[in-house]
């Protein structure tokens, strides 16, 4: 039988929770997590982390290992992955109960800063309203949202729903 | 007039291209013949940034491949790229003929003759699967993404490969609704996170099921749908009607192997590589001397391998005219190594067993 | 229908040209397959199949499958997924084999 995300491409909890740090290191600023499941010839990550954070491959097919107690959650990595598979948090943004979550979007029009965008989970459903802080444009034409979302779903918002185009 | 090149290359994709880099590079006169309107085969459809390895350009969209290909060989006047030629035959004498622009006869009669022309979509059976609106993905993609110009307003993916799921996502970057990819094995056969990037997107990918009619009269209207069992059989009562004025079939792709045939190179019919392919050994040579094998041709796979293979195709030819090649041994021996290693995950599993039928042993091996 | 506004590509157009289709005046950008630009004012139906009168429209879009056969100034069997378009073409549905005109 084939396991969840072999039919969906949807993880299950127990893959999602595997991928946040500890609590401490949760708590003192902004990391990324990689929802990187199956071994596939891929190794672009490596070289995107500015400053060596996730490990060279042994072989091109290894799932990609991050040091998230060291990472600075500079969020270089994010546009740079083509399965568009990391995402930075950031637990320590804005109010008691907020945070901010930075995910790549390859979609026109691109919301602008200040907009309210629908912030959707995996299986694009409707999560909440999610604020832009900021849009960080790359040349690549992967661009990064930054969001100011509720803590309660860091684990949960991981995509904005597509404007309707012009 | 007979034209001899020291190299001729029938295909102009990343395969071809890293090919010409390498003959060109080695002082080899060499002709590309591609039947496009652009070099680069496959990739210049391609929006999507490039899994495989960071040294083969992954994390590049693929669309900049070509240009990055032909930087360093593009002024030399070694190098020659005839587009919108089809090489349409080969002789027994060793001459290639080829249709430039669809009016007038080439030939060629090279030292050496590299193919490398790819691969084309399959189909499958269903009623009306001829109706305008039932195309190849790929076509989808370049109509989209080379011309600007939309398949339609709803479409059908029929096929959760790597195709069917790029594709599906590249739709919705071009503002057109995909109604679902219809898979029939039990799970999904393209890499995990580009299904996730359309799983966000609310795009429903149903295994195990299959299209069992495309509707309309003049062009597609709509599809039936249904489940199947373990035989692959539509289970009665589940079949369903989806609205989309077209569909895609991203069913896997055949190489194009027909040169080979021509020149009476031994050929082998292998599944995994979704036809038949010529013998060859480690330096991509194949039963017959002097012709080499690159790419997509020798078996579906990947970019990253077509680019390697085409490399060790250009400098094994350039080896073998007598041109003098810095490290030759060593580089040789570079490339094969990275084939090995790309090809050493799970997913590389049907390549491995689909190599293993096709290789003769090297008959100049090295080092 | 044209992609406009598209979040990764910026379309290069050739220069803006008139062509006929079935006797119809319409326009489509220079270079461009012949079959592109049937599509953008919602062609579909290239040709009629030979045995069956089928209506037939491109599949591979690449110059392989033979699905897209039209005549084109008259010459019949043209692939228009690949033929480039230029100013003035006259373009028909095939029907069958074609006729030399
Ligand atoms: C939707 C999609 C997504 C993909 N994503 C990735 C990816 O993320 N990473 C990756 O590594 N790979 C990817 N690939 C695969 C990759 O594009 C192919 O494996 C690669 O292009 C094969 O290269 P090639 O040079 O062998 O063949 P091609 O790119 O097919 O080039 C062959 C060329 O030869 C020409 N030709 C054929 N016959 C003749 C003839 N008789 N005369 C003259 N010219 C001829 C063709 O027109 C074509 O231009 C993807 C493929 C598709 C379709």
């Amino acid at each position: 039988m084939a396991s969840q995300i072999e039919r969906t491409g949807v993880p299950t909890k127990e893959q999602i929770e595997s991928t946040l740090p500890g609590d401490e290191r949760r708590a003192k600023g902004p990391y990324a997590v990689i929802e990187c499941w199956q071994e596939i010839p891929c190794d672009p990550c490596v070289a995107s982390c500015p400053f060596g954070y996730i490990a060279p491959m042994k072989n091109i097919n290894d799932l990609p290992k991050l040091d998230q107690e060291s990472c600075t959650g500079c969020g270089n990595c994010i546009a740079l992955c083509p399965g568009l598979a990391i995402f930075i948090i950031d637990e320590t943004f804005g109010g008691e109960d907020e945070a901010m979550i930075r995910i790549p979007h390859e979609f026109a029009p691109l919301p602008e800063k200040e907009d309210i965008v629908r912030a959707l989970d995996r299986e694009g459903n409707y999560v909440a309203d999610a604020e832009v802080v900021r849009v960080q444009k790359g040349k690549s034409g992967c661009t990064v949202l930054h969001l100011l979302i509720p803590k309660k779903f860091i684990l949960d918002i991981r995509a904005v729903e597509p404007l309707p185009m012009r | 007039m007979i034209a001899t090149p020291e190299v001729l290359i029938v295909g102009g994709g990343p395969a071809g291209l890293a090919a010409a880099r390498e003959t060109v590079g080695a002082g080899c006169d060499t002709v590309v013949l591609d039947d496009a309107l652009e070099p680069g085969g496959q990739l210049v459809k391609q929006t999507h940034k490039f899994f495989g390895s960071e040294m083969e350009y992954a994390g590049v969209r693929g669309i900049k491949i070509p240009e990055i290909l032909l930087r360093e060989v593009s002024d030399s006047p070694k190098l020659k790229i005839l587009l919108r030629t089809t090489a349409s035959g080969y002789y027994e004498d060793g001459v290639v003929t080829a249709i430039f622009q669809d009016k007038k006869v080439l030939k060629f009669k090279p030292k050496k003759l590299i193919i490398a022309t790819g691969a084309q979509e399959k189909t499958i059976l269903f009623p009306n699967n001829d109706m305008p609106g039932v195309y190849g993905a790929g076509a989808v993609q370049t109509l989209m993404n080379v011309y600007g110009v939309a398949p339609g307003t709803r479409g059908l993916m029929i096929g959760a490969g790597n195709i069917g799921l790029i594709v599906s996502y590249q739709l919705r970057q071009a503002g057109i609704a995909v109604a679902a990819v219809v898979e029939a094995l039990d799970r999904i056969g393209g890499y995990w996170v580009h299904a996730s990037k359309i799983a966000r997107l609310k795009i429903p990918i149903l295994t195990r099921h299959t299209i069992i009619e495309a509707l309309g009269e003049e062009n597609v209207t709509g599809a039936i749908i249904a489940q199947i069992d373990d035989n692959w059989l539509p289970i009665p009562g589940t079949e369903r009607e989806i609205e989309c004025d077209f569909i895609c079939l991203a069913v896997g792709l055949s190489p194009l192997s027909d040169l080979f045939r021509l020149a009476e190179c031994e050929m082998v019919f292998v599944p995994e590589f979704g036809g038949d392919v010529p013998l060859r050994d480690t330096n991509m040579e194949t039963s017959t001397k002097g012709i080499y094998v690159a790419g997509d041709v020798g078996g579906i796979e990947e970019a990253s391998s077509a680019i390697i293979e085409g490399a060790l195709a250009g400098i094994s030819t350039a080896f073998s005219l007598g041109k003098n090649i810095p490290d030759y041994e060593r580089r040789n021996r570079e490339l094969r190594d990275e084939l090995v290693s790309l090809r050493s995950g799970p997913v590389g599993e049907h390549i491995r067993s689909g190599i293993a039928k096709c290789r003769i042993s090297a008959k100049t091996e090295v080092g | 229908m044209r992609i406009e506004n598209h979040p990764i590509l910026e379309f290069k157009h050739g220069k803006k040209v008139g062509f006929t289709f079935e006797g119809e005046e319409l326009s489509g950008y220079e270079g461009e397959p012949i079959a592109a630009a049937l599509h953008d004012h919602g062609v579909q139906v290239l040709r009629y199949s030979i045995r069956h009168n089928r209506p037939r429209g491109f599949f591979c879009a690449i110059g392989h499958c033979s699905s897209c056969l039209m005549e084109v100034d008259g010459i019949p069997n043209v692939r228009v997924c690949t033929e480039p378009l230029a100013a003035g073409m006259v373009v028909r549905r095939q029907r069958g084999k074609g006729e030399l005109r």
